[in-house]
């Protein structure tokens, strides 16, 4: 037995840190970059104006 | 069948659909710049209270297809350019779907051509933000969604364009760093359009009856997702640029590609939000979410800015120092190609951004003391440095840059285009620097008569703000002198420049492909990884860019000084105890 691989492809495989693996991946980043404004700027700001109370 | 043609003085493979599409992109882009250019004399020349040249009603409405026409239709469309550019050029790939993409583009213009006659027959001068309950013609805002749904298709195609050349493996590695600066400004572009559709739809079916009313308030908030976040493209699109440029004027690579990608993403989480900084004055909502939105966000994304603001430039002293430019700080700076409108547009573009658009952005950004500049001419002179001498520079410099490389045609007037560029910066810096004092005396922006002549509630302005708005109106018109140059050289290199390419004719400067026997190319090379350059790793390099280093603080420096003496001001109108 021994612990070397094998595959000489694997020995090459480097483990991608996740970071990179999320600037890689476009729709990964659509995602975070639609729904981050869309929580904070546009939800968030659209609930402050529906909870004004409805002058008497 | 051969698709690809390569340029033979940088090497860039264009797909043929790929480079009709960016032509006609970037030269409708430049129509709309022109017509913006001229509507912007009209809008200087009336602030200008001396020559006060237009009546209310004519000022009103060239100040609104000013706006559009500049700020979205001219940007927008360059911006498109810029995708397909970045997408299939420069990953070496085949465009996704042109039919979809020339939909996209058709779209657009039949968008820009019906929001402009609304706009020039009359009844629709609502200002860029149309604000309800001001109301404009139904297809002002039918033709706002228009061009919204062609730039959508368009994004999408870039999306699509990542997806044939990751399919296709046409690049090692990850996407070159120009293309993942246009990611950003795609994914920002994706929420700027779902806003203008979330608020723009109701609008125009108000406009048409459909609707009883729309919220002012909930217009504003949601408006401004489109309106400030549409400016946040053209940041992204721009420092893309910038990149760009140092690396085919000095071959300068990025001075730390993690960094600089880091920053990019900053710009994806935090830019967008940077748009409630127009609802700071707004009643209704909370300080939490202004505070949020604008002072924590908006931050972070400064902050990228700053990274871009530094890696750049420092990236160009490093490629300078390199070529044996070593001699003190700055001997790689005075020795740059100064005559080249191509580096000089994109440094002055670089230096503007930061220190006039980026040191009064922050400014407006900070609650407290947006409240002595808000809403007056101060506004406008900020987004003039970030989208004028910012972005507009930017894509000036490179659309020097593609009249030979996309265009195969020879710069026309080349004196006249090494001018260019400094008279352009020069004028409107003058505009900005000019109209940020008038601001700050409480000029307001959007108005016609600074005199009040007539009006009920009167107020009178300082003597020195009509001095401080004549100055600037001149260094406006200079600078629209400096786009009319601009206009005149790129529209007469496509028509009369030298042709660099025997099937170069008029068509094909707008849009038409070349000869079939321009593209000999089937695939492309594969785009090879660059190699890991020494300082990249961590504390393995000396001190690389101490001339930038000397810059950055500089700008450190102004931005302190600035931010303290906005302060100052603030404490002197609103005095405490």
């Amino acid at each position: 037995m021994t612990d070397t691989p094998t595959n000489p492809n694997e020995e090459r495989k480097e483990r991608i840190p996740a970071l990179q693996a999320l600037i890689d991946n476009p729709f990964l980043l659509l995602f975070i970059g639609v729904a981050m404004p869309t929580v904070f700027y546009i939800v968030w700001g659209i609930m402050e104006i529906v909870t004004i109370p409805v002058a008497p | 069948m051969a698709q690809f043609r390569t340029c033979p003085d940088t090497g860039l493979y264009f797909h043929k659909s790929a480079e009709s599409l960016i032509k006609v992109n970037a030269v409708a882009g430049v129509v709309a710049l022109l017509l913006a250019g001229v509507l912007a004399l009209g809008v200087v020349l009336t602030r200008w209270q001396g020559v006060h040249l237009l009546p209310a009603d004519q000022f009103y409405l060239a100040l609104t297809a000013h706006g559009l026409n500049a700020l979205i239709f001219w940007l927008i469309f360059f911006e498109i350019a810029i995708l397909y550019f970045a997408s299939s050029t420069l990953l070496r790939c085949r465009l996704a779907t042109p039919g979809w993409a020339w939909l996209g583009f058709l779209l657009m213009v039949a968008g820009a051509i019906m929001t402009n006659v609304a706009i020039f027959q009359g009844n629709s001068s609502v200002m860029m933000t149309s604000y309800v309950p001001m109301q404009a013609a139904p297809h002002f805002y039918l033709g706002l969604i228009l061009f919204a749904v062609g730039a959508l298709v368009g994004v999408f195609v870039f999306f699509g364009t990542l997806v044939i050349a990751k399919q296709e493996n046409t690049y090692e590695g990850s996407i070159p760093l120009v293309t993942f600066g246009a990611v950003t400004a795609a994914i920002i572009a994706v929420f700027t359009i779902a806003c203008g559709a979330i608020i723009l739809i109701p609008t125009f079916l108000w406009s048409i009856g459909y609707i009883g009313h729309i919220d002012a308030a909930m217009y504003r908030v949601i408006w401004w997702g489109l309106g400030h976040s549409s400016q946040q493209i053209n940041v992204a699109a721009h420092v893309s640029v910038w990149y760009l440029i140092a690396g085919v004027i000095f071959g300068a690579r990025p001075m730390s590609e993690k960094v600089s990608r880091g920053a990019f993403l900053l710009y994806i989480l935090f830019l967008q939000l940077a748009s409630a900084h127009h609802i700071l004055v707004d009643p209704g909502i909370s300080s939490e979410w202004k505070v949020f939105n604008t002072s924590y966000a908006m931050y972070l994304a400064v902050l990228a800015s700053m990274i871009h603001g530094l890696t750049v430039p420092g990236s160009i002293e490093v490629a300078q120092r390199e070529k044996g430019f070593t001699k003190g700080l700055f001997e790689w700076l005075r020795k740059a190609p100064w005559e080249n409108p191509v580096f000089s547009g994109m440094f002055m573009s670089l230096v503007t951004f930061g220190f006039i658009g980026g040191i009064t952005g922050v400014v407006m950004g900070t609650e407290q003391i947006n409240l002595i500049i808000h809403n007056t001419i101060y506004v406008p002179a900020h987004f003039h440095a970030t989208v004028v001498t910012g972005s507009t520079l930017a894509f000036m410099a490179l659309t020097y840059l593609l009249i030979p490389v996309l265009f195969r045609r020879q710069v026309i007037l080349p004196s006249w285009a090494k001018l260019q560029p400094y008279i352009f910066t020069g004028g409107m810096t003058i505009m900005i620097l000019f109209m940020l004092g008038a601001g700050t005396l409480g000029v307001a922006r959007r108005h016609w008569d600074m005199d009040f002549t007539g009006a009920l509630l009167s107020f009178e302005y300082a003597p020195m703000a009509y001095t401080l708005m004549a100055i600037g109106a001149a260094g406006g018109v200079l600078g629209i002198l400096g786009g009319a140059m601009f206009v005149l050289i790129t529209v007469g290199s496509l028509l009369f420049g030298k042709k660099l390419e025997p099937s170069a004719g008029l068509l094909q400067s707008f849009g038409k492909p070349l000869a079939a026997s321009a593209y000999s190319k089937v695939q492309p090379e594969r785009l090879p990884m660059p190699p890991k350059l020494a300082w990249e790793e961590h504390g393995s390099a000396g001190f690389e860019a101490p001339g930038t280093f000397v810059l950055a603080m500089l700008l450190l420096v102004s931005f302190i000084v600035y931010y303290f003496i906005n302060w100052n001001y603030l404490a002197s109108v609103w005095p405490l105890g």
